[in-house]
Protein backbone atom coordinates (compact mmCIF):
# COMPACT_ATOMS: atom_id res chain seq x y z
CA UNK A 1 0.00 0.00 0.00
CA UNK A 2 2.99 2.27 -0.61
CA UNK A 3 1.07 4.17 -3.29
CA UNK A 4 -1.24 5.72 -0.68
CA UNK A 5 1.34 8.20 0.63
CA UNK A 6 2.40 9.75 -2.72
CA UNK A 7 -1.23 9.94 -3.78
CA UNK A 8 -2.31 11.69 -0.61
CA UNK A 9 0.66 14.09 -0.99
CA UNK A 10 -0.51 14.87 -4.50
CA UNK A 11 -4.08 15.37 -3.36
CA UNK A 12 -2.91 17.71 -0.59
CA UNK A 13 -1.02 19.83 -3.12
CA UNK A 14 -4.04 20.05 -5.40
CA UNK A 15 -6.30 21.09 -2.54
CA UNK A 16 -3.96 23.38 -0.62
CA UNK A 17 -2.24 25.40 -3.34
CA UNK A 18 -4.93 28.12 -3.62
CA UNK A 19 -4.39 28.71 0.09
CA UNK A 20 -0.91 30.15 -0.58
CA UNK A 21 -2.36 33.17 -2.40
CA UNK A 22 -4.77 33.64 0.50
CA UNK A 23 -1.84 33.72 2.92
CA UNK A 24 0.03 36.25 0.75
CA UNK A 25 -3.01 38.52 0.61
CA UNK A 26 -3.56 38.22 4.34
CA UNK A 27 0.06 39.18 5.09
CA UNK A 28 -0.18 42.15 2.73
CA UNK A 29 -3.42 43.27 4.38
CA UNK A 30 -1.80 42.92 7.80
CA UNK A 31 1.05 45.21 6.72
CA UNK A 32 -1.38 47.73 5.28
CA UNK A 33 -3.51 47.67 8.45
CA UNK A 34 -6.54 46.20 6.73
CA UNK A 35 -8.48 43.06 7.53
CA UNK A 36 -8.15 41.74 4.01
CA UNK A 37 -9.84 39.04 1.98
CA UNK A 38 -10.82 35.78 3.62
CA UNK A 39 -8.10 33.13 3.49
CA UNK A 40 -10.25 30.97 1.22
CA UNK A 41 -11.09 33.76 -1.23
CA UNK A 42 -9.54 31.98 -4.21
CA UNK A 43 -11.65 28.87 -3.54
CA UNK A 44 -14.81 31.02 -3.63
CA UNK A 45 -13.65 32.69 -6.84
CA UNK A 46 -12.93 29.35 -8.48
CA UNK A 47 -16.29 28.00 -7.43
CA UNK A 48 -18.07 31.04 -8.81
CA UNK A 49 -16.14 31.11 -12.10
CA UNK A 50 -16.63 27.41 -12.81
CA UNK A 51 -20.41 27.91 -12.85
CA UNK A 52 -20.29 30.76 -15.37
CA UNK A 53 -20.66 30.61 -19.14
CA UNK A 54 -17.53 31.73 -20.98
CA UNK A 55 -17.69 34.54 -23.53
CA UNK A 56 -15.58 34.36 -26.67
CA UNK A 57 -14.60 37.13 -29.01
CA UNK A 58 -15.28 36.46 -32.72
CA UNK A 59 -11.60 36.84 -33.62
CA UNK A 60 -10.47 33.96 -31.40
CA UNK A 61 -9.77 30.42 -32.56
CA UNK A 62 -9.07 27.12 -30.82
CA UNK A 63 -5.69 28.42 -29.64
CA UNK A 64 -7.50 30.80 -27.29
CA UNK A 65 -9.45 27.95 -25.68
CA UNK A 66 -6.43 25.62 -25.58
CA UNK A 67 -4.20 28.07 -23.69
CA UNK A 68 -5.68 27.79 -20.18
CA UNK A 69 -6.19 24.04 -20.46
CA UNK A 70 -2.60 23.38 -21.55
CA UNK A 71 -1.38 25.78 -18.86
CA UNK A 72 -3.17 24.08 -16.01
CA UNK A 73 -2.44 20.55 -17.20
CA UNK A 74 1.29 21.34 -17.52
CA UNK A 75 1.27 22.47 -13.87
CA UNK A 76 -0.63 19.36 -12.79
CA UNK A 77 1.99 17.19 -14.53
CA UNK A 78 4.89 19.11 -12.99
CA UNK A 79 3.45 18.59 -9.53
CA UNK A 80 3.21 14.85 -10.19
CA UNK A 81 7.00 14.89 -10.69
CA UNK A 82 7.95 17.30 -7.95
CA UNK A 83 8.95 15.85 -4.57
CA UNK A 84 6.86 16.71 -1.54
CA UNK A 85 8.73 17.31 1.74
CA UNK A 86 11.82 15.73 0.17
CA UNK A 87 9.93 12.51 -0.48
CA UNK A 88 9.54 11.21 -4.03
CA UNK A 89 6.24 11.57 -5.78
CA UNK A 90 4.79 8.80 -7.92
CA UNK A 91 6.07 10.04 -11.29
CA UNK A 92 9.79 10.55 -10.82
CA UNK A 93 12.56 9.62 -13.24
CA UNK A 94 16.19 10.40 -14.03
CA UNK A 95 16.64 13.84 -15.52
CA UNK A 96 13.12 15.01 -14.70
CA UNK A 97 14.35 18.50 -13.78
CA UNK A 98 14.79 19.19 -17.50
CA UNK A 99 11.28 17.84 -18.08
CA UNK A 100 9.69 20.32 -15.66
CA UNK A 101 11.58 23.25 -17.20
CA UNK A 102 10.19 22.33 -20.60
CA UNK A 103 6.69 21.94 -19.19
CA UNK A 104 6.95 25.42 -17.68
CA UNK A 105 8.03 26.66 -21.09
CA UNK A 106 5.10 24.88 -22.74
CA UNK A 107 2.61 26.46 -20.33
CA UNK A 108 4.06 29.88 -21.01
CA UNK A 109 3.98 29.31 -24.76
CA UNK A 110 0.31 28.26 -24.65
CA UNK A 111 -0.64 31.31 -22.56
CA UNK A 112 1.22 33.65 -24.89
CA UNK A 113 -0.37 32.04 -27.94
CA UNK A 114 -3.83 32.44 -26.44
CA UNK A 115 -3.06 36.09 -25.68
CA UNK A 116 -1.89 36.75 -29.23
CA UNK A 117 -4.96 34.97 -30.57
CA UNK A 118 -7.29 37.62 -29.16
CA UNK A 119 -5.95 40.04 -31.75
CA UNK A 120 -5.72 42.83 -29.20
CA UNK A 121 -2.56 44.96 -29.25
CA UNK A 122 -2.78 45.30 -25.49
CA UNK A 123 -2.47 41.55 -24.91
CA UNK A 124 0.29 41.27 -27.49
CA UNK A 125 2.30 43.75 -25.48
CA UNK A 126 1.88 41.65 -22.34
CA UNK A 127 2.87 38.53 -24.28
CA UNK A 128 6.04 40.18 -25.54
CA UNK A 129 7.00 41.28 -22.03
CA UNK A 130 6.29 37.85 -20.58
CA UNK A 131 8.61 36.29 -23.16
CA UNK A 132 11.27 38.93 -22.62
CA UNK A 133 11.46 38.25 -18.91
CA UNK A 134 11.32 34.50 -19.44
CA UNK A 135 14.52 34.79 -21.46
CA UNK A 136 16.25 35.93 -18.27
CA UNK A 137 14.36 33.80 -15.76
CA UNK A 138 14.78 30.43 -17.47
CA UNK A 139 18.59 30.32 -17.57
CA UNK A 140 18.70 31.34 -13.91
CA UNK A 141 16.31 28.53 -12.98
CA UNK A 142 18.04 25.96 -15.20
CA UNK A 143 21.54 26.79 -13.96
CA UNK A 144 20.24 26.68 -10.38
CA UNK A 145 18.82 23.17 -10.81
CA UNK A 146 22.04 22.09 -12.52
CA UNK A 147 24.08 23.37 -9.59
CA UNK A 148 21.78 21.47 -7.24
CA UNK A 149 22.31 18.32 -9.32
CA UNK A 150 26.07 18.85 -8.95
CA UNK A 151 25.82 19.34 -5.18
CA UNK A 152 23.84 16.16 -4.60
CA UNK A 153 25.11 14.06 -7.50
CA UNK A 154 21.56 13.08 -8.51
CA UNK A 155 19.68 13.85 -11.69
CA UNK A 156 16.09 13.42 -10.58
CA UNK A 157 14.36 16.04 -8.47
CA UNK A 158 13.29 13.44 -5.93
CA UNK A 159 16.88 12.18 -5.74
CA UNK A 160 18.29 15.70 -5.35
CA UNK A 161 16.03 16.69 -2.52
CA UNK A 162 16.18 13.24 -0.97
CA UNK A 163 19.99 13.44 -0.85
CA UNK A 164 19.87 16.93 0.64
CA UNK A 165 20.42 16.67 4.38
CA UNK A 166 21.55 18.89 7.20
CA UNK A 167 25.12 17.76 6.48
CA UNK A 168 24.90 19.11 2.94
CA UNK A 169 24.02 22.50 4.40
CA UNK A 170 27.00 22.28 6.74
CA UNK A 171 29.41 21.47 3.90
CA UNK A 172 27.98 23.53 1.05
CA UNK A 173 26.13 26.32 2.86
CA UNK A 174 27.26 29.13 0.50
CA UNK A 175 26.12 27.22 -2.60
CA UNK A 176 22.72 26.35 -1.15
CA UNK A 177 22.17 29.87 0.19
CA UNK A 178 22.91 31.33 -3.25
CA UNK A 179 20.54 28.84 -4.85
CA UNK A 180 17.76 29.65 -2.39
CA UNK A 181 18.14 33.35 -3.13
CA UNK A 182 18.15 32.72 -6.86
CA UNK A 183 15.05 30.51 -6.73
CA UNK A 184 13.23 33.09 -4.63
CA UNK A 185 13.88 35.82 -7.21
CA UNK A 186 12.75 33.47 -9.98
CA UNK A 187 9.62 32.68 -7.93
CA UNK A 188 8.77 36.37 -7.67
CA UNK A 189 9.27 36.97 -11.38
CA UNK A 190 7.62 33.80 -12.68
CA UNK A 191 4.53 34.21 -10.54
CA UNK A 192 4.24 37.90 -11.43
CA UNK A 193 4.66 39.03 -7.84
CA UNK A 194 5.57 42.55 -6.88
CA UNK A 195 9.12 43.57 -7.77
CA UNK A 196 8.56 42.26 -11.31
CA UNK A 197 4.83 42.71 -11.80
CA UNK A 198 1.81 43.74 -9.76
CA UNK A 199 -0.90 41.08 -9.52
CA UNK A 200 -3.49 43.65 -8.40
CA UNK A 201 -3.40 46.01 -11.34
CA UNK A 202 -5.64 45.08 -14.20
CA UNK A 203 -5.57 48.05 -16.54
CA UNK A 204 -2.12 49.47 -16.27
CA UNK A 205 0.29 49.78 -19.12
CA UNK A 206 3.09 48.38 -16.99
CA UNK A 207 1.67 45.00 -16.12
CA UNK A 208 2.77 41.75 -17.66
CA UNK A 209 0.96 38.60 -16.75
CA UNK A 210 -2.46 39.96 -15.90
CA UNK A 211 -2.81 41.68 -19.25
CA UNK A 212 -2.50 38.37 -21.11
CA UNK A 213 -5.53 36.83 -19.44
CA UNK A 214 -7.90 39.81 -19.70
CA UNK A 215 -10.09 38.21 -22.37
CA UNK A 216 -10.56 34.90 -20.63
CA UNK A 217 -13.75 34.36 -18.69
CA UNK A 218 -15.75 31.71 -16.86
CA UNK A 219 -14.18 28.28 -16.33
CA UNK A 220 -11.15 29.22 -18.42
CA UNK A 221 -10.32 32.08 -16.08
CA UNK A 222 -10.74 29.59 -13.25
CA UNK A 223 -8.19 27.28 -14.91
CA UNK A 224 -5.78 30.20 -15.25
CA UNK A 225 -6.16 31.25 -11.62
CA UNK A 226 -5.82 27.67 -10.42
CA UNK A 227 -2.79 27.14 -12.70
CA UNK A 228 -1.19 30.28 -11.26
CA UNK A 229 -1.65 29.00 -7.72
CA UNK A 230 -0.17 25.61 -8.71
CA UNK A 231 2.80 27.41 -10.27
CA UNK A 232 3.36 29.29 -7.03
CA UNK A 233 3.34 25.94 -5.24
CA UNK A 234 5.90 24.52 -7.73
CA UNK A 235 8.47 27.22 -7.05
CA UNK A 236 7.58 27.48 -3.37
CA UNK A 237 8.06 23.76 -2.82
CA UNK A 238 11.51 23.86 -4.46
CA UNK A 239 12.51 26.48 -1.89
CA UNK A 240 10.71 24.61 0.87
CA UNK A 241 12.54 21.36 0.12
CA UNK A 242 15.82 23.29 0.01
CA UNK A 243 15.57 25.05 3.37
CA UNK A 244 14.04 22.06 5.14
CA UNK A 245 16.48 19.24 4.47
CA UNK A 246 15.87 17.35 7.68
CA UNK A 247 14.25 13.99 7.18
CA UNK A 248 12.93 12.46 10.32
CA UNK A 249 11.73 8.91 10.12
CA UNK A 250 8.08 9.80 10.37
CA UNK A 251 6.14 10.71 7.26
CA UNK A 252 3.53 12.73 9.10
CA UNK A 253 6.10 14.95 10.86
CA UNK A 254 7.91 15.65 7.60
CA UNK A 255 4.72 16.59 5.79
CA UNK A 256 3.48 18.80 8.61
CA UNK A 257 6.79 20.67 8.79
CA UNK A 258 6.86 21.03 5.03
CA UNK A 259 3.38 22.56 4.96
CA UNK A 260 4.47 25.02 7.64
CA UNK A 261 7.52 25.96 5.54
CA UNK A 262 5.29 26.48 2.51
CA UNK A 263 3.12 28.85 4.53
CA UNK A 264 6.32 30.63 5.63
CA UNK A 265 7.44 30.99 1.99
CA UNK A 266 4.05 32.50 1.11
CA UNK A 267 4.35 34.85 4.09
CA UNK A 268 7.85 35.84 2.92
CA UNK A 269 6.42 36.71 -0.51
CA UNK A 270 3.78 38.81 1.23
CA UNK A 271 6.41 40.63 3.28
CA UNK A 272 8.51 41.34 0.18
CA UNK A 273 5.43 42.70 -1.59
CA UNK A 274 4.57 44.97 1.30
CA UNK A 275 8.11 46.20 1.81
CA UNK A 276 9.09 46.79 -1.81
CA UNK A 277 7.68 48.81 -4.63
CA UNK A 278 7.41 47.59 -8.17
CA UNK A 279 10.61 47.91 -10.18
CA UNK A 280 10.59 50.05 -13.26
CA UNK A 281 9.95 47.82 -16.26
CA UNK A 282 13.45 48.30 -17.67
CA UNK A 283 14.97 47.31 -14.32
CA UNK A 284 13.24 43.91 -14.10
CA UNK A 285 15.83 42.19 -16.36
CA UNK A 286 18.53 43.45 -13.99
CA UNK A 287 16.82 41.66 -11.12
CA UNK A 288 16.64 38.44 -13.14
CA UNK A 289 20.26 38.81 -14.24
CA UNK A 290 21.09 38.99 -10.53
CA UNK A 291 19.30 35.66 -10.07
CA UNK A 292 21.27 34.30 -13.03
CA UNK A 293 24.50 35.54 -11.45
CA UNK A 294 23.60 33.81 -8.16
CA UNK A 295 22.94 30.51 -9.94
CA UNK A 296 26.09 30.80 -12.05
CA UNK A 297 28.19 31.56 -8.96
CA UNK A 298 26.69 28.59 -7.13
CA UNK A 299 27.54 26.32 -10.05
CA UNK A 300 31.11 27.65 -10.31
CA UNK A 301 31.62 27.25 -6.56
CA UNK A 302 30.42 23.70 -6.72
CA UNK A 303 32.66 22.87 -9.69
CA UNK A 304 35.71 24.45 -8.03
CA UNK A 305 35.28 22.67 -4.73
CA UNK B 1 34.73 27.89 11.26
CA UNK B 2 35.92 27.36 7.70
CA UNK B 3 32.36 27.38 6.42
CA UNK B 4 32.15 30.83 7.96
CA UNK B 5 35.30 31.95 6.15
CA UNK B 6 33.84 30.53 2.93
CA UNK B 7 30.68 32.56 3.49
CA UNK B 8 32.87 35.66 3.81
CA UNK B 9 34.57 34.78 0.51
CA UNK B 10 31.13 34.46 -1.11
CA UNK B 11 30.21 37.82 0.39
CA UNK B 12 33.33 39.38 -1.15
CA UNK B 13 32.41 38.01 -4.58
CA UNK B 14 28.82 39.23 -4.22
CA UNK B 15 30.20 42.65 -3.33
CA UNK B 16 32.24 42.51 -6.56
CA UNK B 17 29.04 41.84 -8.49
CA UNK B 18 27.23 44.60 -6.62
CA UNK B 19 30.02 47.03 -7.48
CA UNK B 20 29.63 46.09 -11.12
CA UNK B 21 25.93 47.02 -11.11
CA UNK B 22 25.67 49.87 -8.61
CA UNK B 23 24.84 53.16 -10.23
CA UNK B 24 25.08 55.59 -7.36
CA UNK B 25 28.53 56.93 -6.50
CA UNK B 26 27.96 57.06 -2.75
CA UNK B 27 26.77 53.45 -2.54
CA UNK B 28 29.82 52.44 -4.61
CA UNK B 29 32.05 54.11 -2.02
CA UNK B 30 30.16 52.35 0.75
CA UNK B 31 30.41 48.96 -0.98
CA UNK B 32 34.17 49.33 -1.38
CA UNK B 33 34.41 50.22 2.32
CA UNK B 34 32.37 47.15 3.31
CA UNK B 35 34.55 44.95 1.11
CA UNK B 36 37.69 46.33 2.71
CA UNK B 37 36.35 45.71 6.21
CA UNK B 38 35.21 42.19 5.37
CA UNK B 39 38.57 41.38 3.77
CA UNK B 40 40.32 42.81 6.81
CA UNK B 41 38.34 40.51 9.10
CA UNK B 42 39.08 37.44 6.98
CA UNK B 43 42.49 36.55 8.51
CA UNK B 44 40.88 36.39 11.95
CA UNK B 45 38.50 33.71 10.61
CA UNK B 46 40.97 31.79 8.47
CA UNK B 47 43.67 31.21 11.09
CA UNK B 48 43.48 28.18 13.34
CA UNK B 49 42.89 28.81 17.03
CA UNK B 50 42.73 32.20 18.72
CA UNK B 51 44.31 35.07 16.75
CA UNK B 52 47.46 36.79 18.02
CA UNK B 53 47.39 40.28 19.44
CA UNK B 54 49.38 41.44 16.43
CA UNK B 55 46.77 40.11 14.01
CA UNK B 56 44.00 41.76 16.02
CA UNK B 57 45.84 45.08 16.05
CA UNK B 58 46.47 44.89 12.35
CA UNK B 59 42.83 44.04 11.60
CA UNK B 60 41.82 47.04 13.69
CA UNK B 61 44.10 49.34 11.65
CA UNK B 62 42.68 47.99 8.38
CA UNK B 63 39.09 48.36 9.52
CA UNK B 64 39.62 51.97 10.60
CA UNK B 65 41.46 52.92 7.41
CA UNK B 66 39.29 51.14 4.86
CA UNK B 67 36.03 51.37 6.75
CA UNK B 68 36.16 54.95 8.01
CA UNK B 69 39.03 57.09 6.69
CA UNK B 70 38.89 56.19 2.98
CA UNK B 71 35.10 56.52 2.65
CA UNK B 72 35.28 59.85 4.44
CA UNK B 73 38.02 61.12 2.11
CA UNK B 74 36.19 59.92 -0.99
CA UNK B 75 32.81 61.26 0.10
CA UNK B 76 34.49 64.60 0.73
CA UNK B 77 36.08 64.54 -2.73
CA UNK B 78 32.71 63.63 -4.25
CA UNK B 79 30.90 66.49 -2.50
CA UNK B 80 33.57 69.08 -3.23
CA UNK B 81 33.91 68.19 -6.89
CA UNK B 82 30.19 68.86 -7.37
CA UNK B 83 29.98 66.08 -9.91
CA UNK B 84 26.85 64.18 -10.87
CA UNK B 85 25.93 61.53 -8.35
CA UNK B 86 25.99 58.49 -10.64
CA UNK B 87 28.98 56.60 -11.96
CA UNK B 88 28.25 57.08 -15.71
CA UNK B 89 29.48 53.69 -17.00
CA UNK B 90 30.74 53.31 -20.55
CA UNK B 91 29.14 49.85 -20.90
CA UNK B 92 25.71 48.69 -19.70
CA UNK B 93 25.24 47.16 -16.26
CA UNK B 94 24.25 43.67 -17.54
CA UNK B 95 27.45 43.66 -19.64
CA UNK B 96 29.42 44.57 -16.51
CA UNK B 97 27.89 41.76 -14.47
CA UNK B 98 28.45 39.22 -17.26
CA UNK B 99 32.07 40.34 -17.54
CA UNK B 100 32.38 39.85 -13.77
CA UNK B 101 30.98 36.32 -13.94
CA UNK B 102 33.25 35.54 -16.88
CA UNK B 103 36.19 36.84 -14.86
CA UNK B 104 35.20 34.61 -11.98
CA UNK B 105 35.02 31.55 -14.25
CA UNK B 106 38.43 32.40 -15.72
CA UNK B 107 39.97 33.02 -12.33
CA UNK B 108 38.64 29.79 -10.83
CA UNK B 109 40.22 27.98 -13.77
CA UNK B 110 43.45 29.89 -13.26
CA UNK B 111 43.34 29.37 -9.50
CA UNK B 112 43.20 25.62 -9.99
CA UNK B 113 46.32 25.73 -12.19
CA UNK B 114 48.53 28.08 -10.18
CA UNK B 115 51.22 26.23 -8.21
CA UNK B 116 50.24 27.62 -4.83
CA UNK B 117 50.55 26.07 -1.38
CA UNK B 118 47.41 24.31 -0.21
CA UNK B 119 45.02 26.80 1.41
CA UNK B 120 42.62 26.02 4.18
CA UNK B 121 39.74 28.04 2.77
CA UNK B 122 38.31 27.06 -0.61
CA UNK B 123 37.96 29.64 -3.42
CA UNK B 124 40.25 32.18 -1.80
CA UNK B 125 42.50 32.43 -4.90
CA UNK B 126 39.63 32.71 -7.44
CA UNK B 127 37.93 35.28 -5.23
CA UNK B 128 41.06 37.41 -5.03
CA UNK B 129 41.68 37.24 -8.79
CA UNK B 130 38.03 38.11 -9.48
CA UNK B 131 38.27 41.07 -7.11
CA UNK B 132 41.40 42.33 -8.87
CA UNK B 133 39.59 42.02 -12.18
CA UNK B 134 36.58 43.92 -10.83
CA UNK B 135 38.96 46.70 -9.88
CA UNK B 136 40.27 46.83 -13.43
CA UNK B 137 36.69 46.81 -14.71
CA UNK B 138 35.84 49.81 -12.53
CA UNK B 139 38.93 51.67 -13.74
CA UNK B 140 38.40 51.01 -17.43
CA UNK B 141 34.65 51.25 -17.90
CA UNK B 142 33.67 54.14 -15.65
CA UNK B 143 34.24 57.66 -16.77
CA UNK B 144 34.86 59.46 -13.47
CA UNK B 145 38.10 60.08 -11.64
CA UNK B 146 36.55 58.97 -8.31
CA UNK B 147 35.59 55.56 -9.68
CA UNK B 148 39.20 55.10 -10.77
CA UNK B 149 40.29 55.61 -7.18
CA UNK B 150 37.58 53.11 -6.14
CA UNK B 151 38.90 50.61 -8.70
CA UNK B 152 42.37 51.08 -7.27
CA UNK B 153 41.06 50.32 -3.77
CA UNK B 154 39.23 47.22 -5.01
CA UNK B 155 42.45 45.98 -6.62
CA UNK B 156 44.21 46.55 -3.30
CA UNK B 157 41.52 44.46 -1.57
CA UNK B 158 42.05 41.70 -4.12
CA UNK B 159 45.83 41.72 -3.64
CA UNK B 160 45.35 41.63 0.11
CA UNK B 161 43.09 38.55 -0.17
CA UNK B 162 45.59 36.95 -2.55
CA UNK B 163 48.26 37.50 0.06
CA UNK B 164 46.10 35.69 2.62
CA UNK B 165 46.03 32.66 0.33
CA UNK B 166 49.82 32.44 0.55
CA UNK B 167 50.37 33.18 4.22
CA UNK B 168 47.67 33.36 6.81
CA UNK B 169 49.74 35.98 8.56
CA UNK B 170 51.89 38.24 6.45
CA UNK B 171 55.01 40.02 7.66
CA UNK B 172 53.71 43.08 9.44
CA UNK B 173 56.21 45.48 7.92
CA UNK B 174 55.16 44.61 4.37
CA UNK B 175 51.48 45.03 5.14
CA UNK B 176 51.96 48.30 6.99
CA UNK B 177 54.05 49.65 4.11
CA UNK B 178 51.30 48.71 1.63
CA UNK B 179 48.63 50.32 3.80
CA UNK B 180 50.69 53.49 4.10
CA UNK B 181 51.12 53.59 0.32
CA UNK B 182 47.39 53.13 -0.23
CA UNK B 183 46.58 55.78 2.33
CA UNK B 184 48.91 58.32 0.75
CA UNK B 185 47.62 57.40 -2.71
CA UNK B 186 43.97 57.92 -1.74
CA UNK B 187 44.84 61.13 0.03
CA UNK B 188 46.73 62.50 -2.97
CA UNK B 189 44.05 61.33 -5.40
CA UNK B 190 41.37 62.99 -3.30
CA UNK B 191 43.24 66.29 -3.53
CA UNK B 192 43.96 65.73 -7.23
CA UNK B 193 40.27 65.11 -7.99
CA UNK B 194 39.37 68.32 -6.21
CA UNK B 195 41.93 70.27 -8.20
CA UNK B 196 40.90 68.66 -11.49
CA UNK B 197 37.29 69.61 -10.95
CA UNK B 198 38.19 73.17 -9.98
CA UNK B 199 40.39 73.53 -13.02
CA UNK B 200 38.15 71.86 -15.60
CA UNK B 201 34.63 72.10 -14.05
CA UNK B 202 34.23 68.30 -14.27
CA UNK B 203 36.05 65.07 -13.39
CA UNK B 204 35.24 63.16 -16.56
CA UNK B 205 38.46 61.41 -17.56
CA UNK B 206 37.44 61.12 -21.20
CA UNK B 207 37.68 64.90 -21.51
CA UNK B 208 41.08 65.09 -19.89
CA UNK B 209 42.89 64.05 -23.04
CA UNK B 210 42.69 67.63 -24.28
CA UNK B 211 44.59 70.50 -22.69
CA UNK B 212 42.36 73.25 -21.36
CA UNK B 213 43.96 76.17 -23.24
CA UNK B 214 44.12 74.20 -26.46
CA UNK B 215 41.16 75.07 -28.67
CA UNK B 216 40.16 73.15 -31.71
CA UNK B 217 40.37 75.48 -34.69
CA UNK B 218 42.42 78.14 -32.97
CA UNK B 219 45.44 75.87 -32.93
CA UNK B 220 46.44 76.26 -36.55
CA UNK B 221 46.33 80.04 -36.60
Amino acid sequence: MEIIKPLSQYLAVMLLSPLLLGIINRVKALFAGRRGQPLLQLYFDLHKLLAKTPVYSRTTTWAFKAGPVIGVSAMVTILAVLPFAGRPSFLSFEGDFIFIIYLLGLARFATVLAALDTGSAFEGMGASREMQFAVFAEPAFFLGLTALARVTGQTSLAGMFGALTGDTWRVAAPVLALLTASFFIVLLAENSRVPADDPNTHLELTMIHEVMVLDHSGPELAYILYGASLKLWVFGSLIGCMVLPRHSGSWATDCGLFLLVMAAVAAAVGVVESAMGRLRLTKVPYMLITAFAFSALALIFQMGR
Amino acid sequence: MHTFAELIIVLIILLDLALAVTGSLSSCIRLVAVQGVVAGLLPLMAGAGAPHTRALLFAAVIVTLKGAVFPWLLMRARDKSGARKDVEPLISYPASILLCIGAFIASSWMGSRLPLPETQVAWIVPASLATIFTGFLLITTRSKAITQVLGYLVIENGIYIFGLALFVEQPMMVELAILLDVFVAVFVMGIAIFHISREFDHIDTAELSELSDWRRGEYGK
